[in-house]
């Protein structure tokens, strides 16, 4: 893919092409993709930043065991991007620290 | 068989989170100390608990077990400036007091009346306090409105306990201490000034051992004439994504840890050597939790899992000296989080040197199991 990906697609006619949206930016992917595959095939490396230290990750495993790849999908905070399969008009953002626990009260602290 | 032909002062069996303060207390003292684990297939309470380092309820039937955990629980911050010291890695040490909530009036009251008796037993020092509803909102504003209330503990706290195992690993490694893991000691055969060990097909020598084994003592202790009638009782314990800090204190049932997980547990169940989930279970935990913190439905759960305590008949610790074959001691009991403090800073002390400014040590040997000693 033209994205200065350091990953190369294998060809793969017979996929749909769909497009999801990661910041607000319209990203080309394949039906069937992870939300992590293909933001990795278009060059985005960082998905999180961590709730302690703030330092940006990215997926490692890819298969649901690491944690590494959590973003924000679709206004849920915290979900594995290599856990959710990639659809057109998905929102996509980066989870930057820990998420927020809200109750009927008000916000957590 | 093949001989080692390594000098051990001190063997200590079982490489959890008892026998390695014990190890780490014998070794900070200056004596050679290797110690014997098992393999990854063990049953390992330290490697699968809550991480509370608890006074509160503790010796609510043995005032000398409340007088014990409360000096652990003074002797903490001491042991995780060492401990991090040694590891490079902060324990998360935290010892904010800690709530242990009731979700029923009748629970709190119970539990109200079993605290004033101790607190009357150990001449009213015994710090705790009562809480109704409204006075622990205050405290814990995230509480639901089934909670009745929670007695607070000031001396209670914390730690990860994980970060706990390997401080106390680099701190007796780098003191010399030895481990030896695989297959734990097969076999101990007490002689005139020593005692033989076989692990793994090879023997070693040492003048003094000590049972830290967790489960494992039931079987090695009558090897060197002692008793250790402990069983496994089971605990499962929940943990969530990561989320912002919205508890200030670690309750009973629920923490937050330093990263920002919600620990939840924990079940104690009668199902023998067996470590693994259930469903109900960690469905009832779950709910519990929620009734608790209703906030927590929002909280995913990435991970659950078993792991089995080492409860004495009496659930209070077993600590005990051979008569019969002198140099061998037993080490057990069921808050090896808590303990680990007074098991590194005091107890190893006693078993090196035989002496000891408390007056209590004698009241934790296995001979109050014995029936022909309470007839
Ligand atoms: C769910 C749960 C929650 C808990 N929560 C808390 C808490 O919040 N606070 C607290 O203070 N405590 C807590 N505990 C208790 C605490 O974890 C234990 O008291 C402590 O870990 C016991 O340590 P141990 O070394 O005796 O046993 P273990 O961790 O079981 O270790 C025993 C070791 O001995 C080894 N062994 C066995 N047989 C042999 C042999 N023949 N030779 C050599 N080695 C052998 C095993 O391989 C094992 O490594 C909890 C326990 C559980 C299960
Ligand atoms: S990359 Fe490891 S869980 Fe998604």
């Amino acid at each position: 893919m033209p994205s200065g990906s350091i990953f190369a697609r294998l060809p793969e006619p017979d996929r749909r092409p769909v497009t999801l949206f990661f910041e607000g930016e319209p990203v080309g992917a394949l039906q069937g993709d992870s939300v992590a595959a293909a933001l990795l095939a278009a060059g985005k490396l960082t998905f999180r930043a961590t709730p302690v230290g703030g330092a940006p990750r990215g997926p490692y495993c890819m298969m649901g065991v690491c944690f590494e790849c959590l973003l924000e999908i679709d206004g849920v905070a915290n979900r594995q991007g290599c856990m959710v399969q990639a659809a057109d008009g998905m929102r996509v953002s980066r989870m930057l620290g820990a998420r927020g626990l809200a109750d009927s009260n008000g916000p957590a602290r | 068989m093949a001989r080692d032909e390594a000098e051990i002062d001190f063997a200590v069996a079982g490489g959890g989170l008892v026998g390695m303060a014990v190890a780490y207390g014998l070794a900070r003292l200056g004596r050679k100390v290797t110690v014997f684990d098992e393999g990854d297939l063990a049953y390992r309470a330290s490697r699968g608990n809550f991480g509370l380092v608890w006074a509160q309820g503790k010796g609510v039937d043995m005032p000398n077990y409340a007088r014990w955990t409360r000096l652990s629980a003074s002797l903490w911050p001491e042991l995780a400036e060492d401990l991090s010291r040694a590891s490079g890695v902060g324990l998360e040490l935290r010892q904010p007091g800690g709530f242990d909530i009731c979700l029923s009036e009748e629970e709190l009251q119970g539990r109200t009346a079993r605290f004033e008796g101790l607190r009357d037993a150990l001449g009213g020092d015994y710090p705790f306090e009562t809480l109704g509803h409204n006075a622990l909102r205050r405290m814990l504003p995230a509480i639901g409105p089934k909670v009745a209330g929670a007695t607070f503990f000031p001396e209670d706290g914390h730690v990860n306990p994980l970060y706990l195992l390997r401080g106390l690993v680099q701190a007796f490694q780098a003191l010399g201490g030895r481990i030896v893991n695989g297959t734990g000691i097969e076999r101990i055969l007490p002689e005139a000034e020593a005692f033989r060990l076989e692990s793994g097909g090879r023997v070693f020598e040492a003048g003094r051992v000590v049972l830290a084994a967790g489960l494992g003592n039931a079987k090695l202790a009558p090897m060197v004439g002692l008793n250790a009638p402990v069983k496994p009782n089971r605990g499962q314990v929940l943990i969530t994504e990561r989320v912002q800090p919205f508890l200030d204190h670690p309750t009973a049932q629920i923490r937050q840890v330093g990263e920002g997980a919600v620990q939840i547990g924990d079940s104690k169940e009668d199902v023998g050597l067996d470590d693994t989930t259930s469903p109900e279970v960690v469905g009832a935990i779950a709910k519990r939790a929620t009734r608790i913190f209703p906030i927590l439905e929002q909280a995913r759960v990435v991970r659950s899992w078993g792991a089995l305590r080492v409860m004495s008949p009496d659930g209070h610790p077993i600590y005990d000296r051979s008569t019969a074959h002198p140099g061998a001691y037993l080490v057990t009991c069921h808050s090896g989080v808590t303990l680990a403090a007074s098991h590194a800073l005091r107890l190893a002390p006693w078993i090196a040197t035989g002496e000891t400014d408390l007056p209590y040590m004698e009241a934790f040997s296995a001979k109050r199991f014995d029936l022909r000693s309470v007839a």
